[in-house]
């Protein structure tokens, strides 16, 4: 595949490019990684034929990391899974593989990433609304936390003034969805293959985006404008090849201007995330302009009842200004968390809340938890339950896919 | 950065200083306990001006009741700030699942420090309260008020008496803090008066109980003027835990500056 190809090209010139000057050898080198087991069990028999009530994954994420005297750096992190129910789960992904080239002049630091990485905006916890450059890999969670490696020049430039980055994005990926096998999909297959663009150089688009980041006392902030082909793909009924029902995703052309912001003061975390996107279609295909966001708090009592446990309480409000015609289930939705935090030795900590629609009886709950077992073992808990799911959301299709997971992972 | 690294604070000028140390030989009048005790803090604190900045490397060892060990291997860079307060990054190693996490710290005379976390799964940079001063470091018995830079403004002081200490002499002081998220009332500190060097610190919880005690068994030299830790050790009296906290591979003089100590370059800590 060109992109592969072109991924390796890239790769090779890095590792030409880092070790080129003379007297720059490599100093230092570090190999680590993880190998986790992890086990989804689903208590509800599939809607879908095909579909498995548990699974099976191996997942591999090594990372390598090479530095040379100048103190440049280079970073390759590939991902492989393998997925005993769903082959289109089973995926590999270049997460990150990227040379890191920085400095100073005069009173300000100028960074430079060149190739594969990811990149995280935001504040809020329930949702990762401002968060747009790279794509969501989802087949690895419904919760849509987990990203493919996005292709990009990253500069920035800090100074007193906060920080400037500028993102070149030379190749799109699409979003990953689960197989016909796999569970929390939709009811109708979507057809990757069949993916259009509405713009001519499809996947080839270069993508723009330009942050400006920065700290003053209790607030932290990022102003970001993007623009270029929509993480998001519109879905719209067609046929497969086989010729049954299907959706067919297209990429289309998007602006977003978005602000993130937390205030951190005392034991209270305030946090507020809003975008204005423009070339987007709702669920009636129409293309209109609209705002979102999220907004809210966390609250954490630390040294519960003269303990060593944290309880700290998350509250956030969603909002999706299409409402009915949100293309998302967050479009009127209250989010409630408790996390507890019991800082052992083992580092447990557990993650349990619910997001609640606000004017549908659709909820979900979710639990997180993560226990060490050893030096190197570590373990973790998750779950998510879908309930009473309305006929018109869009989540309609997961109803019975409520699921546990397990997983335990060896760390090198 | 950590316990017994002192300097002085930017607004108590070298001229304060010379007013507090005039005022105290003067014979007419007999010094405090407070002003004693402050004079001591102040004297530690100008002692360890001017380091600039290092890098360590250090080894926890956590001890539960029952004599079961687990480790934790961290990087620590400071940098010192003069005019409002330290700066510091801590990239944590080991445990092997939180590899890479990095921690820095803006730390300020007055008020909360700005504290940030990297996350390096996620590459997402989070901004963290740092109010919780009495919370256990990693599940040690160093709180992360133990851990942070020791402000001489963060405290009041009160001399209590001098006393042996091995081959020298200590002075005993009790130092009370002036934050409220404090988890201590007091703490007791044995200080020598060749060196001011910290060798014991008594610590009281907020019932005013003996909580814990920190020991240091040696001090190397650096620099030939600042004197730090080659080791510490801190036993909880009411749990029977501790904690012992190695340091090495100091590095002072190095080529880091404010630059070092930003959101931006948080990201790339290793």
């Amino acid at each position: 595949m060109r992109p592969r190809r072109a991924g390796a090209i890239l790769v090779a010139g890095l590792i030409i490019l880092l070790a080129a000057p003379a007297g720059a050898e490599t100093i230092f080198q570090e190999v680590s990684g993880r190998f986790t087991l992890e086990g989804r069990y689903f208590p509800q028999s599939s809607i879908q034929d095909g579909q498995r009530e548990q699974s099976l994954s191996l997942v591999a994420e090594p990372e390598a990391y090479l530095e040379n005297a100048a103190g440049n750096g280079l970073v390759l992190k590939p991902f492989l899974r393998f997925d005993s129910a769903d082959p289109r789960r089973g995926h590999w992904d270049m997460r990150e593989a990227y040379g890191l080239f920085f400095g100073e002049f005069e009173d300000s630091e100028w960074e430079l990433r060149l190739g594969i990485d990811k990149v995280f905006w935001g504040t809020v916890e329930s949702r990762h609304l401002v968060n747009v450059i790279n794509q969501t890999d989802l087949v690895e969670n419904p919760n849509q936390e987990e990203r493919l490696g996005q292709p990009m020049a990253h500069a920035t430039w800090l100074n007193d003034y906060g920080a400037f980055e500028l993102f070149a994005l030379p190749y799109f990926r699409e979003r990953s969805f689960p197989g016909r096998a796999g569970r929390l999909r939709t009811a109708l297959q979507i057809d990757a293959e069949q993916a259009t663009y509405e713009s001519a150089a499809e996947q080839h688009h270069l993508d723009l985006a330009a942050r400006y980041s920065h700290s003053i006392g209790a607030l932290d902030f990022g102003l970001a404008w993007f623009d270029g082909t929509n993480r998001d793909p519109a879905l719209s009924l067609g046929l497969d090849r086989q010729g049954a029902p299907a959706l067919l995703p297209r990429y289309e052309q998007m602006r977003q201007f978005s602000l993130d912001a937390q205030i951190t003061t005392g034991a209270w975390l305030i946090k507020f995330e809003f975008y204005w996107r423009d070339g987007e279609r709702d669920a009636t295909a129409l293309e209109e302009d609209y705002l979102a966001l999220v907004g809210g708090f966390e609250y954490t009592w630390y040294g519960l009842m003269g303990g060593a446990t944290d309880l700290g309480l998350l509250m956030e409000l969603l909002y999706d200004g299409r409402g009915e015609r949100a293309t998302v289930i967050f479009e009127e939705d209250v989010f409630l968390a408790v996390r507890l935090a019991l800082n052992d030795a083992a580092s447990t900590d557990i993650l349990f809340g619910i997001l609640q629609d606000i004017d549908k009886p659709t909820r979900s709950l979710f639990i997180e938890a993560n226990r060490r077992l050893g030096e190197n073992i570590s373990l973790g808990v998750e779950g998510t339950g879908f309930l009473d799911v309305d006929r018109n959301d869009s989540q309609f299709s997961l109803r019975k896919d409520s699921f546990l997971q397990l997983d335990l992972t060896y760390h090198y | 950065m950590i316990l017994f690294t002192k300097k002085p604070a930017a607004f108590v000028s070298a001229l304060v200083l010379g007013v507090i140390l005039a005022l105290s030989s003067v014979p007419a009048r007999a010094e405090s306990a407070e002003e004693k005790g402050l004079r001591i803090a102040l004297e530690g604190e100008a002692r360890d001006q001017g380091f600039g900045n290092y890098t360590a490397d250090q080894t926890m060892t956590l001890r539960n009741k029952r004599g079961q060990e687990s480790e934790r291997h961290l990087k620590i860079s400071v940098l010192e700030n003069e005019a409002d307060g330290d700066m510091s990054l801590i990239v944590f190693k080991r445990p092997r699942d939180v590899k890479g996490t990095a921690m820095l710290t803006h730390s300020h005379k007055a008020g909360d420090d700005d504290q940030w976390l990297f996350l390096p799964a996620l590459k997402r940079v989070k901004r963290i309260s740092s109010s919780n001063k009495a919370g256990s470091f990693m599940g040690s018995e160093f709180a992360y008020e133990d851990m942070t830079r020791q402000e001489v403004e963060k405290y009041t002081y009160r001399w209590l008496r001098d006393e042996p200490c091995g081959e020298l002499t200590c002075w005993v002081t009790e130092r009370m803090p002036v934050d409220r998220n404090s988890g201590y009332t007091r703490q007791v500190s044995w200080v020598d008066q060749a060196e001011y060097r910290v060798w014991k610190v008594a610590y009281y919880d907020r019932k005013n109980a003996h909580l814990k005690t920190l020991t240091v068994p040696s001090y190397q030299q650096y620099l030939g003027k600042h004197w730090r830790a080659d080791e510490m050790r801190m036993v909880n009296h009411l749990t029977g835990k501790s904690t012992r906290l190695v340091w090495q591979n100091y590095n002072f003089g190095g080529d880091l500056d404010a630059r070092d100590f930003t959101k931006v370059s948080l990201k790339r800590a290793r």
